[in-house]
């Protein structure tokens, strides 16, 4: 029953973010904005079109927003939601969630330097020279939890704020977050690091490199970001509060009701911020990894 | 552990191998004695070589299969010694990928290199193949000193000849001087080490080191092996031959050089820690430290390069990098004693030598069939490939997705055991700074990710940016079985790796030295959800494949002939993508202070400019930066003292007579001979 | 028997000299040969007992350096048609001076040689000492090839003597190889001096230094 739950909510729940973060962006830009449940009907618009595919794509255009979505939807199925336990857990599958989402970012590049376009080119290009970056913040983070859990698996890791190892270790916690928040903001192609918006190609990174994926292959890579937007929120939750104090249905709930509340975070952050020139982002990613690493170095001493 | 195989069926093992390699050395013979067009010298050499392969294939396993060792002993051309082969589990580990790549490497050869289009140097080739791969199969027999230098310096040779094959381009006889110069070095290092050891333990060859490591002889043979194993394995900074012996040989040769013969360098590594009964833990934290510093910094040269077969040699010397920290992580824990980080370790360096034998031989397959092909090495000549080998792209992809170790292929599964080791190591108390490679290793990941996407990317997708690419046509069969035989491979390995793990824990123990008491990697190691998440994930993207699919082919058919959205750019060519440099541009740029490269800049000054040209080159920093200079600087030195060999006879006569006297004067002490004089 | 050997020695040495101190190459070569003789006779006087074999084999000795070796090298003189060394490299003076210091301190340091011998040792350690250096100071100051063999004649002279010392040891070795040495070396040389003539027209050897790299 908990698994089902645990299912449905990443698989039903996700858009709901991006709508969230797009009516708070509305909102502080003093506009009434598309309601939150938008992105649903933009995915069920997309799934109806046709696909329009490019005479230079190959079979690897068609297969990565599939493995894109399934890798998603798998590394999902390892992150804890609320106190309910993972569908799948084992020793190591932190290593198993972050190749996952490897996975995916190999495909989609390899699918925008497929299109044969300099845009997707430069879009490729960026999305992976950053992604080297985030990867050592993301593992400083997960060392960091395991030394504070004592466990290799990813729910009992995430679960590591509970009893009084929260206010115990503020000073790491706080710093982890502040690291993956930084990755989730680049992951997901949020401000300062990219802007989902914009409609200029050459300062895209994400979206311009999966400008040519049309219909159903385009629903796909939406709702893969929109599962990979739910994911990250999710292990951000899980590092910033003591989620597994309050259990049971009611602690679903309330973790689904925090993940709302991070998405509106990124969409006041988005709004009170510019987006980052983009040869300072590495600085900020840099950041994000001594965050992090600092984080790792506290619990050592 | 159970032992499925007893001594004698082990010595039958032995004999086995034996005879495989003495088999694999006559593979060439035949060929000598045909014309040398004929095709029938070539197919008698691979016959002989899988017939060979097989059977050490059957052999090795047939090793893996028990515990403990089986010895040989032969009589010896050297006086008072006995020529002594052994054959255990770690040998028998490092011995499959030899027997199987280089059976796979002889068919591939049959149409890359086939005599009809090669016969100068076709027969020369075969010959010092076979030879190669048995001086291979006698390094890891040998158990004592001489037998290991001789087999030693007949693969170092063998290699060099290969190498050199194609001997009338100059950068093809460069590159084989500078490997010749490293092998000298080598041999130096590995003699110097068995005589030392010679003295030490009384022993020539394989003994354990009677001695506590800590001692200054100990550090002096770790020092000595280190140096020796680690420029045949191509570790950071003794790398430098590497990339370019890499790139010039054919590429069959250079999958079995980066396959196989480096790995001979682990081995070696691998025998000799296992040697010292107890290890000081400053070894084991420097080899971790070269590993992460190999591994980061090798992909980062790769990024740099523009030359396929030099950006696969680059990666070989990070996948080294890797294979050291599962060994340091190993030795830390034999220090520690901690048998869980030695069997992670040990099971990832020993798993990654296969994984890295398999995806990388299959890499330089493709790279071959590539430039069979095209004719060209160079990444901004190619281009939109996979529309006319769509065999071949399919294979080296599956090869580029398991060398960046994603799942569900088999690179994963190595790297997940040496992540489990280092996260344990965070976990212990005491000893967190060994994790700190576990984020070096996840950058590496990445930028390997980034790496191959541009080589995938800009060698088989998008339009071909040149008339070679265009006219490219796909591989013939003999070129296409061998890839197809280890993308297979590579895919069981990572969907079905519990397979190998009783197999990685008898050649661990060999290395420990005992078996690891109360361990096992089922219990360390989760490798069933492994091949439960490999194989969840081809499900899952198959289900959405199958819902994708009839879409997209009814959008195919009904629109054929649709560009790529080009933002109304109406004029749009090959040569507007992204190359392979531009691409890699983000992340060089910011290691330019390593990289260093060579720049040619358009020189644009006026308004109506004429063609300008931009032309960027990375060499081996080490090689060109550090030691060229050296080099240079100690021959105009050199150039000075030369002053004094004038070609004049007489001056040397006065040059001994000079010495002469100066010994005698010296013997005799110029005062004394002053007041004999004086007493006289 | 004591001052037959004594004045042999002496005339060792004066040979030396004389060999140092002229210019006509014909001289040095019958000053050789005279050499070569005096130690034919040198060596039957210091064995003492006189047997068939040490007689034949300084008969051999004397036919050898005394006849042949001459017959040798005045045909090749006459070849090349040369009279005299031209402007050795060091004065014909300073090399006497040379040769007599070498002597003299040749005489200083034999005595300080740790040598087992004490009968014949005095007397021919530094007679064979100064011939060697006499062969070295003319191999290394002249310029004809010729002379060259003439140094190395007396350099393989002055090593025969000091091999008399071993004559009890090791008779017959000593012997044999000094001369089997000494008949291919001329051997060789003249095949060299012939070669060298050929290529550079020319005798001076200074011209051998072209063929540096």
């Amino acid at each position: 029953m908990e698994t089902l739950a645990h299912v449905a909510a990443l698989l039903l729940f996700s858009p709901l973010l991006l709508g969230v973060i797009q009516r708070t962006k509305a909102i502080a830009a003093g506009r009434r904005g598309a309601s939150v449940w938008q992105p649903y009907f933009d995915l069920g618009k997309l799934t109806r079109k046709e696909v329009a595919l490019s005479q230079t794509t190959t079979w690897i255009f068609v297969v990565a927003p599939a493995i894109v979505v399934a890798t998603a939807v798998l590394a999902g199925l390892l992150v804890p939601l609320g106190s309910f336990a993972t569908p799948i857990s084992f020793a190591g599958d932190f290593v198993f969630f972050t190749y996952l989402f490897a996975l995916g970012r190999f495909f989609t590049a390899a699918a925008a330097l497929d299109t044969g376009s300099p845009f997707e080119g430069m879009g490729a290009a960026r999305e992976v020279g950053f992604a080297w970056l985030t990867e050592p913040a993301v593992f400083f983070a997960f060392l960091a939890l395991c030394r504070l859990s004592g466990s290799l698996r990813l729910s009992q890791m995430l679960r590591a704020t509970e009893g009084g190892l929260w206010l115990e270790h503020t000073a790491p916690l706080l710093l982890t977050a502040a690291g993956l928040f930084i990755v989730l903001l680049t992951e997901c192609s949020r401000i300062p690091v990219d802007d989902p918006n914009t409609h200029l190609e050459l300062t895209m990174i994400h979206e311009v490199m999966v400008l040519d994926h049309s219909g159903p292959l385009l629903a796909l890579v939406e709702y893969g970001a929109a599962l990979k937007l739910f994911i990250l929120e999710a292990m951000l939750l899980h590092v910033m509060a003591p989620t597994a104090e309050v259990g049971g249905w009611p602690g679903f709930a309330l973790f689904l009701f925090g993940l709302s509340g991070i998405a509106v975070g990124i969409g006041i952050v988005e709004s009170v911020m510019a987006r980052l020139r983009l040869l300072h982002v590495p600085t900020l990613l840099i950041a994000a990894i001594l965050s992090c690493g600092f984080a790792f170095l506290l619990l050592n001493r | 552990m159970t032992e499925l195989l007893g001594a004698s069926g082990q010595l039958a093992a032995l004999y086995l191998l034996v005879g495989a390699a003495s088999l694999l050395a006559a593979s060439g013979v035949p060929g000598l004695l045909l014309d040398r067009r004929s095709l029938w010298g070539e197919r008698l050499a691979t016959l002989l070589t899988v017939i060979a392969g097989v059977a050490g294939l059957v052999g090795a396993f047939a090793l893996l299969a028990a515990t403990g060792s089986a010895t040989l002993e032969l009589p010896s051309p050297f006086p008072e010694q006995r020529t002594v082969l052994g054959g255990d589990a770690l040998s028998g580990w490092f011995a499959v990928p030899v027997f199987l790549v280089g059976a796979l490497g002889s068919i591939y050869s049959g149409a890359y290199w086939s005599a009809r289009r090669h016969p100068r140097n076709g027969r020369r080739l075969r010959l010092c193949y076979g030879l190669l791969l048995a001086s291979l199969i006698f390094i890891l027999l040998a158990r004592d000193g001489a037998s290991f230098l001789m087999a030693w310096e007949v693969m170092a040779l063998t290699n060099f000849f290969l190498v050199t094959i194609e001997e009338n381009d100059l950068a093809v006889r460069r590159a084989g001087w500078v490997y010749l110069l490293y092998s000298h070095v080598t041999i130096l290092g590995l003699f110097a080490f068995f005589v030392l050891q010679h003295r030490l333990s009384g022993e020539l060859g394989f003994q354990r080191i009677p001695l506590q490591a800590t001692s200054t002889a100990g550090a002096v043979l770790f020092l000595l092996a280190l140096m020796a194993f680690g420029i045949k394995a191509g570790v950071m900074p003794l790398h430098s031959w590497l990339p370019s012996a890499h790139a010039s040989a054919p590429s069959h040769v250079s999958a079995v050089m980066s396959g196989v013969v480096i790995k001979m360098g682990i081995y070696g590594l691998v025998r000799t820690t296992g040697l010292f009964g107890d290890l000081p833990l400053a070894w084991g934290v420097t080899v971790l430290a070269l590993g992460a510093v190999g591994a980061f910094f090798g992909v980062v040269f790769a990024l740099g390069q523009h030359d396929l077969k030099r950006l696969l040699a680059y990666h070989s010397i990070e996948n080294i990098g890797i294979i050291l920290l599962g060994l340091g992580l190993a030795m830390v824990g034999r220090s520690l004693g901690r048998p869980d980080w030695v069997l992670l370790g040990m099971a990832g360096c020993l798993l990654h030598v296969w994984n890295h034998a398999l995806f990388k031989s299959l890499l330089f397959f493709g790279a071959g069939s590539v430039v069979h092909s095209t004719g060209s090495r160079d990444l901004e000549q190619l281009g939109g490939l996979a529309r006319r080998m769509p065999a071949t792209a399919m294979f080296f992809l599956i090869g580029a997705i398991a060398i960046c170790g994603l799942p569900p292929f088999n690179g994963f599964v190595s790297e997940l055991l040496v992540y489990l080791g280092l996260a344990r190591a965070a976990v212990a108390p005491g000893a967190a700074w060994a994790a700190l490679a576990a984020p070096v290793l996840a950058a590496t990941g990445a930028l390997a990710v980034a790496c191959f996407v541009k080589v995938v990317g800009v060698v088989f997708l998008g339009t071909p940016r040149s008339a070679a690419a265009t006219a490219a046509h796909e591989s013939p069969l003999p070129m296409l079985v061998p890839m197809a035989v280890l993308a297979t491979g590579c895919a069981l390995l990572g969907v079905a790796p519990g397979l190998v793990a009783p197999a990685l824990e008898r050649a661990a123990a060999v290395w420990a030295g005992a078996p690891l008491a109360g361990q096992s990697l089922a219990e360390l190691a989760p490798l069933g959800w492994v091949s439960a998440g490999a194989l969840a994930l081809v499900a899952l993207a198959g289900v959405l494949l199958a819902v994708v699919l009839p879409v997209c082919r009814r959008g195919r058919v009904r629109q054929p002939a649709l560009p790529t959205w080009d933002c109304g750019f109406a004029a749009s060519s090959p040569r507007l993508q992204y190359t392979a440099s531009s691409f890699a541009e983000l992340i060089t740029s910011r290691f330019a202070w390593a990289l260093r490269p060579h720049e040619r800049l358009p020189g644009i000054d006026r308004v109506f400019p004429a063609s300008a040209s931009f032309d960027s080159h990375v060499e081996d920093t080490v090689l060109d930066r550090i030691l060229a200079p050296r080099v240079e600087r100690a021959r105009q030195v050199a150039a000075r003292i030369r002053a004094y060999q004038q070609g004049d006879l007489q001056k040397y006569v006065l040059y001994i007579v000079g010495a002469i006297v100066a010994l005698l004067l010296f013997n005799f002490r110029l005062g004394g001979l002053v007041t004999e004089l004086y007493g006289r | 028997m004591s001052s037959l050997l004594s004045s042999l020695v002496a005339g060792l040495l004066l040979i030396n000299l004389v060999a140092l101190g002229t210019s006509r190459i014909g001289t040095v070569v019958r000053a050789v040969a005279l050499q070569g003789v005096v130690l034919g006779i040198l060596a039957v006087a210091a064995h003492g007992e006189v047997s068939n074999r040490v007689v034949a084999l300084a008969v051999a000795s004397i036919l050898l350096k005394g006849w042949l070796i001459p017959v040798i090298l005045f045909r090749a003189l006459r070849q090349v048609a040369i009279k005299r060394e031209v402007e050795p490299s060091l004065g014909l003076l300073p090399s006497l001076l040379l040769g007599a210091l070498a002597t003299v301190l040749a005489v200083a340091a034999s005595s300080r040689l740790p040598l087992a011998e004490t009968r014949l040792a005095p007397l021919l350690v530094p007679a064979s000492f100064a011939t060697v250096a006499a062969g070295f100071i003319l191999i290394t100051t002249r310029r004809k090839a010729i002379s060259q063999v003439l140094g190395f004649l007396l350099l393989e002279n002055g090593i025969f003597i000091f091999g008399l010392l071993l004559v009890e040891a090791m008779p017959f070795l000593v012997e044999v190889g000094v001369l089997l040495d000494l008949f291919v070396g001329i051997f060789v040389l003249s095949i060299i001096i012939h070669h060298i003539n050929r290529e550079f027209a020319s005798q001076d050897t200074r011209r051998l230094s072209l063929l540096k790299e």
